[in-house]
């Protein structure tokens, strides 16, 4: 086909580039059963790892007894914390600057702690050998409540008796573990004992956990002759694994690679270190073969890392026509046995402080008190940025509750406190430079798209039926504006255990014009080969089907942070769209050294540099590329390729907003979502099937939240949801079709002005499914209501308002 | 532990091996065969990521013992693409519609897709929903799933039609 026949916009679509609703290239492998997860994973000689686990959450553990598990014929070993001690890896670092046992070191602190690892010949064996590990354990008291833990006198960590002060500052009591304070105190505290009116109310997000249908593993393989460790595993941030087990095993780090495969969804849950990693490096280097370690669902419900457990304190001010003064909050946060969390070092809270969401808020403060109790440890951003859902929900309930103190409608009361949209950049009362935003024009697609005023009507309908005994169904209108913080991050303000939270991108051009990317970040799911070279194609003028990409192999890939907290696209997409440029800036000047032209009289037109005003002169990239290998070119190095290492600016700040009806019957507590109307404004947007289809799973995600999903425990610190019977994961069956709409606000700090999208459905989708339940009890008199909202506990709301006759 | 002689036929291939009798099919396709297509995502038969089609039913092949299938005809998500190598009806259309994301799912989701549309040659929305409720998926959120289940019928029925 001759270039010169094609219009600039068709050179443009045959590239696929941005914007374009480009098909997966994963697909492919991934239809066919063809993908590479780590339990594909076969190496010669492979042993298995299986854990005994404690089956109280406090106990002191005052003997174990090998004997049996090792006469069993095709054990290898048996490692407990004693076995660890010498090469002080009983203990490891957590990301939230406290530590964990590896293996249990004199007592547990949660139901599934790892207590023993036995290594076998397979998996049958190993499992075998588990149940003859004979454990004696001493109970100790149980405390699963973390206002109870604050004042009993029961020491969880007894290894930090006496340590006053902890990595974030001082520790109050024995299962203190920090305070952070933001905004402030005193300013907010006069505006409440001044203000018209004030809302007050306990918002509680209950404990989950991210649930990927994979479950976390690893593959350990020590090659005792060329010293060098290869571990392949579920990891969300493979670079910085490989920095860890440095640290931590004392190998070289060049000795260490680390592979991140294919990884089955991951929603926070794989960013963390596990007992499983350690354990298995240990017995390779010990035995000399691979190991392989891949727990059940029980043990990743039961013991990898949590999310959410935050009890929310708040006081929202306004005037009496509704105008927010101020708004005041106290956290209890619920960390679990050890703290875990998986934030940057100086946020122990994560980004909660965005909790003034998106609202113009000139007075805030935010105090969060951290607690230990006899629970799993973790606290990951389940399918969020660093506890922007518990912030966005605290927000959007407290909106709620204002709004019946003030008699308002809800939408009305969001919109007359909306940061506008001349004020972005906008400086938050707790902190953060909101980057863009237009809050007004999405809200007011929104509720016309749904037609409020007329779904408003016919709710007042529904009440009136309702009274009358017409009806036994109740409608309820959920509304949600939020405002996420994602892209971490700035490398001045932002590290996880030390290290700067930039991310990387790598391309090489090929002499014949197609290329190779590789980056820091590491898919779950998200479709990175696809997306990430659509930026390329763009940026380069190659189609984005002449472009591998490649990650999560630490032998090849540049150094980055990984993918959690929607920050691919913010941090790594920059990287992508930085080192992209200036391979287009060498091509100008080879370009114009072809054309024998001023390196100035050439310019970029989609796909090729032209002679300007003449563009019948041209060289398109794939000649470029051909020339940059096979002339020499004055003043030029040989060949085309860049590699970016981004940091951030700011942080991205995507928002959208959501409203869901839900038909609830009163008599069996029993929902059915009719409609959810989902608008995401995630700037510049990259493959538009990928982002409905990231609102479509994000949204499902907060319905499982909202309406059922949780881990439980009773009084004896035991699961009570440990398996899919009992965890709410919801099928094609209970999940309604969704409607996605968007605007498009650019990020005028990224370079392609794109914000990250993956984590905004859940952060909007949890409030607005459950402003939906509260909003359909409102005209009898329901202000708040703890989720989830399963069957039993809607029920319990009609009940309790006196509904049942 | 004694093993025992197991003969099955897998994607239209006889094999034979040798399991205990404790040994899950899921096992012994992914280990012993090396088809790994099926997936082990709860071992508790909940999320459908280990579904293989045996004799003409959708089964959960983790919480089926290889003893207990021995014999048997079995079709996993291998099995589903064209013997020219190219993407079968299903596969395509799952590509199509964007209704795979990780991945992990989409193996048991195909399979048991490709039995229920021979169940069912014509499902509405709610027949594929609720005929894929055994099969769970975490990123998705089902909405493609649906979409590309429903357009690989129209695709089935309208090649069945051309042939006739």
């Amino acid at each position: 086909m001759n270039d010169q026949t094609l219009t600039p916009e068709e050179r443009a679509a045959n590239l696929k580039g941005m914007g374009c609703a480009r098909k997966r290239v994963e697909d492919v492998r991934f239809t066919q059963g063809k993908g590479n997860y780590v339990d594909d994973i076969k190496l010669d000689g492979m042993l298995f790892g299986d854990f005994v686990r404690s089956p109280y959450a406090h106990a002191r553990v005052v003997s174990v007894n090998k004997e049996a598990a090792l006469a069993v014929p095709g054990v290898v070993a048996v490692l407990t914390a004693e076995d660890l001690a010498p090469l002080g890896l009983h203990w490891m670092p957590t990301l939230a600057g406290d530590k964990q046992m590896v293996l249990a070191d004199g007592k547990v602190l949660f139901q599934g702690q790892e207590v023993a690892y036995v290594v076998a010949e397979d998996r049958y064996i190993a499992a075998d050998a588990v149940e003859l590990v004979e454990v004696e354990y001493e109970e100790l008291p149980v405390i699963t409540d973390p206002f109870e833990a604050l004042k009993s006198d029961v020491v969880l960590r007894e290894d930090l008796e006496g340590q006053t002060e902890g990595a974030h500052g001082p520790r109050k009591h024995h299962n203190h573990i920090f305070t952070w304070e933001q905004g402030d105190k005193d300013a907010t505290e006069a505006v409440l004992a001044e203000a018209d009116v004030v809302a007050e109310e306990m918002v509680y997000y209950h404990r989950t956990h991210p649930c990927p249908l994979e479950t976390c593993g690893c593959v350990a393989s020590m090659d005792k002759v060329t010293g060098k460790l290869t571990l392949y595993g579920t990891f969300q941030a493979p670079h910085a694994i490989r920095t860890v087990v440095s640290l931590i095993s004392g190998l070289a780090e060049h000795n260490i690679r680390v592979i991140s495969p294919d990884i089955g969804g991951g929603f926070g849950n794989k960013v963390g270190a596990y007992a499983g990693y350690v354990c298995s490096v240990v017995a390779s280097i010990v035995t000399g073969k691979p190991v392989k370690w891949v727990e059940d669902r029980m043990e990743n419900l039961m013991s990898t890392a949590f999310a959410r457990d935050y009890w929310m304190q708040g006081k929202i001010a306004a005037t009496k026509d509704g105008k927010i003064t101020g708004l005041w909050c106290h956290t209890t946060a619920d960390h679990g046995g050890f703290d875990a969390c998986a934030d940057p070092t100086k946020f122990p809270a994560g980004f909660m402080n965005i909790c003034t969401g998106s609202y113009d808020i000139p007075t805030a403060y935010l105090a969060v008190d951290g607690v230990y109790t006899n629970k799993a440890p973790g606290g990951v951003a389940y399918r969020c940025s660093f506890r922007v859902t518990e912030a966005a929900y605290f927000i959007e309930r407290m909106i709620e509750v204002l709004a019946i103190k003030l008699n308002m409608d809800a939408a009305e009361l969001r919109r007359i406190n909306f940061i506008k949209a001349d004020q972005f950049p906008y400086q938050s009362a707790l902190g953060w430079e909101y980057d863009s935003g237009d809050y007004h024009t999405a809200w007011d697609k929104a509720l016309k798209a749904v037609d409020y005023d007329g779904l408003r009507a016919e709710q007042a309908q529904r009440v009136e039926d309702f009274k009358a005994g017409k009806t036994r169904k109740l409608l309820g209108i959920g509304l949600t504006h939020f405002t996420e913080i994602v892209g971490a991050g700035p490398v001045k303000n932002c590290d996880i255990l030390g290290l700067g939270m930039f991310d990387s991108c790598e391309i090489r051009i090929h002499p014949t014009g197609s290329a190779i990317a590789r980056l820091g970040t590491i898919s779950q799911g998200q479709g990175h080969a696809t997306t990430f070279a659509q930026i390329i194609a763009s940026e380069i003028g190659l189609p984005a089907d002449d472009i591998t990409l490649e990650e999560g192999d630490t032998d090849t890939a540049p150094y980055g942070l990984g993918t959690y907290g929607s920050r691919s696209t913010p941090v790594a997409g920059a990287a992508t769209a930085m080192a992209a440029r200036k391979i287009r800036a060498k091509a100008q000047m080879i370009a114009a050294y072809l054309l024998e032209v001023h390196d100035d009289d050439v310019e970029w037109d989609v796909d090729r540099f032209a002679v300007k005003g003449a563009p019948e002169r041209f060289k398109t990239m794939k000649e470029i590329a051909f020339a940059a290998y096979n002339q020499a070119i004055p003043g030029l190095e040989p060949g085309l390729e860049a590699v970016s290492y981004y940091d951030p600016p700011n942080m991205t700040y995507p928002f959208g907003a959501y409203i869901c009806v839900m038909e609830i019957d009163v008599d069996t507590g029993e929902w059915e979502v009719r409609k959810f109307y989902a608008l995401d404004d995630c700037g510049t947007r990259i493959n538009p099937m990928i982002i409905d289809g990231q609102v479509h799973g994000g949204v499902t995600e907060a319905l499982a939240i909202a309406m059922g999903q949780e881990i439980a425990y009773d009084e004896m610190g035991n699961v009570k949801t440990g398996t899919l019977m009992d965890f709410f994961l919801p099928t094609a069956w209970e999940t309604p079709n969704y409607i996605t709409d968007y605007t498009v606000t650019p990020s005028p700090h990224h370079p392609i002005g794109a914000k990250g999208v993956g984590e905004s459905p859940n952060v909007g989708g949890v409030p607005c499914f459950s402003n939906a339940v509260h909003d359909a009890f409102r005209p009898f008199g329901l202000v708040q209501s703890h989720m989830p909202h399963d069957h039993w506990r809607i029920w319990k709301i009609a009940n309790g308002l006196g509904m049942h006759g | 532990m004694s093993k025992m002689h197991v003969k099955l036929t897998v994607n239209g291939k006889e094999v034979e091996g040798l399991a205990e009798p404790r040994t899950l099919l899921i096992h012994f396709l992914r280990e012993d065969l090396k088809i790994t297509g099926p997936h082990i995502g709860c071992e508790t038969s909940h999320c459908g990521a280990c579904t293989v089609d045996i004799d003409g039913k959708s089964v959960k092949s983790c919480t089926t013992f290889v003893a207990q299938v021995n014999g048997a005809d079995i079709t996993t998500v291998e099995g589903l693409t064209n013997d020219d190598g190219s993407l079968g009806v299903l596969q395509e259309m799952f590509r199509e519609h964007h209704g795979l994301q990780c991945g992990f799912c989409t193996p048991g989701m195909i399979t048991r897709a490709h039995r229920l549309l021979q169940e069912n040659p014509n499902p509405t929305e709610e027949e594929i929903r609720f005929g894929m409720a055994g099969n769970l998926c975490r990123c998705t959120g089902y909405q493609n799933i649906v979409k590309a289940i429903s357009a690989s019928a129209d695709m089935l029925n309208a090649q069945k039609e051309a042939a006739e």
